[in-house]
């Protein structure tokens, strides 16, 4: 039953997706696509982080092979969709080579392994430039449809594959896979009495969770028309988990407004030190760092006073809202 | 599970419509004899993308509020046909996907009537398809690269510096004959940038007549394995297509390796003051550091060119160092005005592109500036620079050539005085 | 040869950095449990208050003072206000707890100074001594040295010496024993924070100048490394981490000599992937599983 009604969302979602776009600015078509680019890999790390408890460092990196497998298939055969799904494979691959290595470390180990991924990536870049021509990057040409303004374009595209990733991730976390991942999170040791095998789930996981984080990277390279190591950085490892904490953990909701945070909050701050002509220099500085401080000091405050993060708050609220009504 | 889904679909929804409802109007009322997008009767609106911050940000970051100086200057005046310049800045650190996420800003947000004078090799071949695809004016940019010169290709794109192979062959060209037998090395910047200003050394020393190659990325400060690459090739001349900070971290990693060839630099990582503070005490190294430049020298008092841009610094951006940055800077803001005042009083994109092509640019660089309807390159010659006794100063004579294999040959154009108003008319 | 041996006593040199940073993690590992992710964010914020006190003073030796004291005053805020909080349920909760920290610290940074690299200058010549000819090491890599070996003599000292040390390590291993005894260890655990964040500013001090300038991300790769370094030695062991230091400071020195700087980060991964699934309590470590 729960496979229907994620069809009918789905649905629905695919419907509301059309007509929002329709109505939007370029600028906002392309927020809108580059938020859809992200939640496809928020996604991927809720799975790992929230449902599997294992944490990755790494999964800007994962968008990177993703984004490069995008660059070359597109340069190469340029058909979109083969690409796309071409990106995908790749990343599921590489995903499954550090999920093997990852079942075997916990915690601080695990999270020190996948910020050196992060931070090798970018020099694959540099160190194979015949290849990844270095920081410079590489462009990504694709035809626009005659039809469609590019950027609306860009937003169906983006925006039905973030669909297409939430519905078929739902029924994984609805899934008996999506249990065992759970009981291995909670307790090992109790998982293994159930008869669930521990590092199988545990390199499962990682690999589910990181063929959405290569189709992301490779939206994201579709958005850009280009794809550069730069656009891959540790920052962007760091901001996918602060993303899915700050949303929720262990929620798919979560990461929905994980990615929104992304798009919206350097965009609300830009504005804001727009707003602070006083002094350009001082507006310079502000500019981008003002959201990290906020991205950080939230994060360390979800972390101590509300760990379930922004969804579990909405949740707590019309929790409350539906209680006051039956009270009626 | 189905319903943190659904809540899923719902935030997507809100979070669409709150972007809906924040996007305000529509588009641009389209003129009727072009595309005047960010003009109004009151104000121009351009933008940029600038390394304020990053690897490239020292010296490069002092190039925009030079530019804004000069336009501060001219609305000061009254503007150009009634309409005053805002010149929008925005930071992209020197990375590549920045660039492209402050452009798309710029341009569809902000709706600028053309970007100016972005900056960077690596930064700006990442925007050229984006520009083109929205037939925005992408005037004057802040680099060397052949990418800019492709009228059939990009034909809103125009050039700004002397192309890196031009500049190549030009100091090839003094090595040839200054330093004929020495063992001639390059290290340069892995991307268009490095491999042009190569291309241009191998058109004139020949491809054996550099003995050791190599690269460097801005996000790795480490170059002492290059360096000592070169030493170990026992250079004695070492070309550098570096940016400031690479100049001056090469300089200063080789004498660590007690390691001194004859240094010949880009114009582009080549100004004295923005080299001597990052090498700080060390800035007795740059002694007799050869490089090549096309425009005022910032201490040529005696050019009334100097004079004139020294005096609208002093009043526009007076806290900030006068050096080749702010001279380059004033520059392509007096070239945009040239543009400007070319293109008349309908400004559309489509009409300042025509009136760019049409050519005909004078100002104050000492090389001719070669715009034509199937030519979009800058500037097309250069001099010989030499740091001695704390000062680095113009030698020689004026060469120009082409990207191709065309001779290196004196340029002996004159340069007109500038404008008493300081504006061009 | 030359070039081997100008790149030994480079690898030396940066090893020794690498063993100070180490040694900080491996501080906070003994007394918290607690890798110390922001560790790296820590120290760069301590050499910008050492930056900014040599710009008013004009001594870089205040300047180094300052970045030590304020290290010691960051360890101990990061304790008191914000890790003490922490729950220890999941260890992934202090480790991003940490990461919100690193990009509060580096924004905050780029807030203040902003984000372009501020040249900062070195006490001692950087050019290499000549030795027969050959490049051998530089007065700056000798007091680099200096400094680290006399940090790693104040720390034995420190803790096999003084009852101060004996009641840190007490705290750490027995709390509740130590707590019954009269130790103050929540005290101890301050204390121990603030010892490992100035340690840690200590080597941004020495590593920073031989970079391209100082800038809130400066930490980030040496971060890396050193925790690589530490896991070699094991995170346990204090001389581990001095040894791993110097090890790791010697392989990426000939790696980044003979195949190129951009292959450093590369094998780093290779390195901490190998030492992890091979041998994951580390090389000095007695601890089989590495299930923490």
């Amino acid at each position: 039953m729960t496979l229907q009604k994620h069809l009918i969302f789905t649905a629905l979602g695919g419907i509301f997706l059309f007509a929002v776009t329709q109505q939007l600015e370029p600028f906002r078509n392309y927020q809108l696509a580059t938020m859809a680019a992200y939640l496809c890999a928020t996604a991927g790390l809720t799975i790992l982080t929230g449902l599997n408890g294992q944490i990755s460092l790494g999964h800007g990196a994962l968008m990177a092979v993703g984004a490069y497998t995008m660059a070359f298939a597109q340069n190469g055969i340029g058909n979109l969709y083969l690409s796309l799904l071409l990106a995908m494979l790749a990343t599921t691959a590489v995903g499954a080579i550090i999920g093997v290595a990852a079942a075997r470390l916990r915690g601080p180990y695990l999270a020190g392994l996948t910020l050196a991924v992060a931070l090798a990536i970018p020099a694959f870049t540099v160190t194979f430039d015949g290849l990844f021509n270095s920081e410079q990057g590489l462009p990504v040409s694709f035809t626009p449809p005659e039809t469609l303004p590019i950027e609306t374009w860009q937003a169906l595209t983006a925006g039905g594959s973030a669909l297409l990733v939430m519905f078929l991730l739902a029924n994984v976390v609805s899934s008996r896979f999506g249990r065992a991942m759970r009981a291995v999170r909670d307790n090992e040791v109790a998982a293994r009495l159930a008869g669930i095998h521990v590092a199988r789930t545990q390199v499962l996981s990682f690999v589910i969770s990181a063929a959405p984080a290569g189709l992301g990277g490779a939206l994201l390279a579709f958005l850009a028309q280009n794809v550069s190591p730069g656009a891959f950085s540790l920052t962007l490892s760091l901001y996918l988990l602060l993303a899915i904490v700050i949303g929720g953990l262990g929620n798919l909701a979560g990461a929905v407004w994980g990615a929104f945070l992304l798009v919206a909050l350097p965009d609300l701050t830009n504005s804001l030190t727009e707003g602070i002509t006083a002094s350009p220099e001082l507006a310079r500085k502000l500019d981008g760092n003002l959201a990290l401080a906020i991205f950080g000091l939230t994060l360390i405050v979800v972390m101590l006073v509300a760990p379930g993060g922004l969804q579990s708050l909405v949740q707590r609220i019309s929790h409350r809202i539906r209680k006051g009504r039956n009270h009626v | 599970m189905y319903r943190t889904f659904r809540r899923g679909m719902i935030i997507i929804a809100a979070s669409a419509l709150l972007a809906a409802c924040s996007s305000g109007g529509g588009g641009q009322p389209a003129a009727p004899k072009g595309d005047s997008t960010g003009v109004t009767a009151t104000e121009i609106l351009v933008g940029t993308h600038q390394p304020l911050t990053g690897p490239a940000a020292a010296g490069y970051s002092e190039i925009s509020p030079a530019t804004k100086a000069y336009f501060d200057f001219v609305n000061a005046a009254g503007g150009i046909n009634g309409r005053k310049i805002t010149y929008k800045v925005m930071d992209d650190g020197y990375n590549p996907a920045n660039t492209q996420t402050v452009v798309r800003q710029l341009v569809l947000q902000d709706k600028v009537f053309a970007i100016l004078n972005g900056l960077g090799t690596p930064t700006h071949t990442n925007v050229l398809d984006f520009l083109k695809t929205n037939k925005v004016p992408d005037l004057f940019v802040a680099s060397g690269s052949r990418s800019w010169d492709q009228p059939q290709k990009y034909p809103h794109t125009f050039a700004y510096n002397p192309d890196y192979t031009v500049e190549g062959k030009i100091l090839a060209n003094h090595i040839k004959e200054n330093f004929a037998g020495k063992k001639v090395c390059y290290m340069g910047q892995d991307d268009d940038f490095g491999r042009d200003e190569l291309a241009g050394l191998e058109k004139v020393l020949g491809a054996s007549g550099i003995v050791e190659r190599q690269k460097y990325v801005t996000s790795n400060p480490d170059v002492g394995p290059q360096i000592g690459a070169l030493k170990t090739a026992a250079c004695e001349v070492v070309v550098l297509a570096t940016v400031p900070g690479f100049t001056a971290l090469s300089i200063g990693t080789a004498a660590r390796l007690a390691f001194k060839p004859q240094w010949v630099v880009s114009n582009v990582g080549s100004d004295y003051p923005t080299l001597a503070k990052q090498l700080g005490a060390n800035k007795g190294l740059l002694e007799g550091m050869l490089a090549v430049s096309y425009l005022p020298s910032p201490i040529d008092m005696s050019d009334p060119w100097t004079a004139m841009f020294k005096k609208i610094h002093d009043q526009y951006n007076g806290k900030a160092p006068f050096n080749g940055n702010a001279i380059y800077g004033l520059s392509v803001g007096y070239l945009f005005v040239q543009a400007l005042v070319a293109a008349g009083k309908d400004l559309t994109r489509e009409g300042i592109i025509a009136a760019i092509e049409k050519g005909g640019f004078k100002g104050p660089g000492i090389a001719p500036l070669r715009y034509a309807k199937d030519d979009h390159s800058g500037y097309g010659g250069q001099r010989m620079t030499k740091i001695s006794a704390d000062v680095q100063s113009y030698f020689g004579k004026v060469f120009e050539t082409d990207s191709e294999g065309g001779p290196v040959i004196e340029f002996t154009g004159e340069r007109p005085a500038p404008p008493t108003s300081s504006i061009p008319s | 040869m030359d070039r081997f041996v100008f790149l030994t006593f480079d690898g030396l040199s940066n090893g020794a950095v690498y063993a100070a940073f180490a040694l900080a993690l491996v501080l906070i590992w003994r007394a918290a449990r607690v890798v110390n992710f922001a560790q790296g964010a820590m120290a760069v914020a301590a050499a910008y208050a050492a930056y900014s006190v040599t710009q008013a003073t004009g001594s870089y030796w205040i300047g180094f003072a300052a970045a030590l004291g304020t290290g010691l005053m960051i360890g101990a805020l990061v304790e008191r206000a914000v890790m003490r909080f922490v729950g220890h349920a999941n260890p992934l909760n202090e480790v991003i707890v940490a990461l919100g920290l690193v990009l509060f610290i580096q924004a905050v940074l780029g807030m203040l100074y902003g984000n372009e690299f501020l040249p900062s200058h070195t006490p001692f010549s950087r050019n290499a001594i000549e030795v027969g000819g050959v490049p051998l090491l530089s007065r700056y890599d000798l007091f680099v040295f200096g400094a680290v070996a006399a940090l790693v003599l104040l720390l034995a000292l420190l803790f096999t010496k003084t009852s101060t040390g004996l009641r840190m390590r007490a705290a750490a291993f027995a709390p509740e024993v130590s707590r019954l005894l009269g130790v103050n260890v929540g005290g101890m655990l301050t204390l121990g924070w603030a010892l490992a964040s100035a340690v840690g500013a200590l080597a941004a001090m020495l590593v920073i100048p031989t970079e391209l300038g100082l800038n809130p991300h400066a930490m980030d790769l040496v971060f890396v490394t050193s925790f690589t370094a530490a896991v070699i030695g094991g995170l346990d062991s204090p001389p581990g981490a001095v040894t791993g230091g110097m090890a790791v400071g010697l392989i990426l020195s000939y790696v980044s000599g003979y195949l190129g700087s951009s292959v450093t980060p590369i094998a780093v991964l290779a390195l901490l992937l190998i030492v992890l699934l091979v041998r994951p309590g580390g090389l000095f470590s007695a601890t089989v599983a590495r299930q923490a």
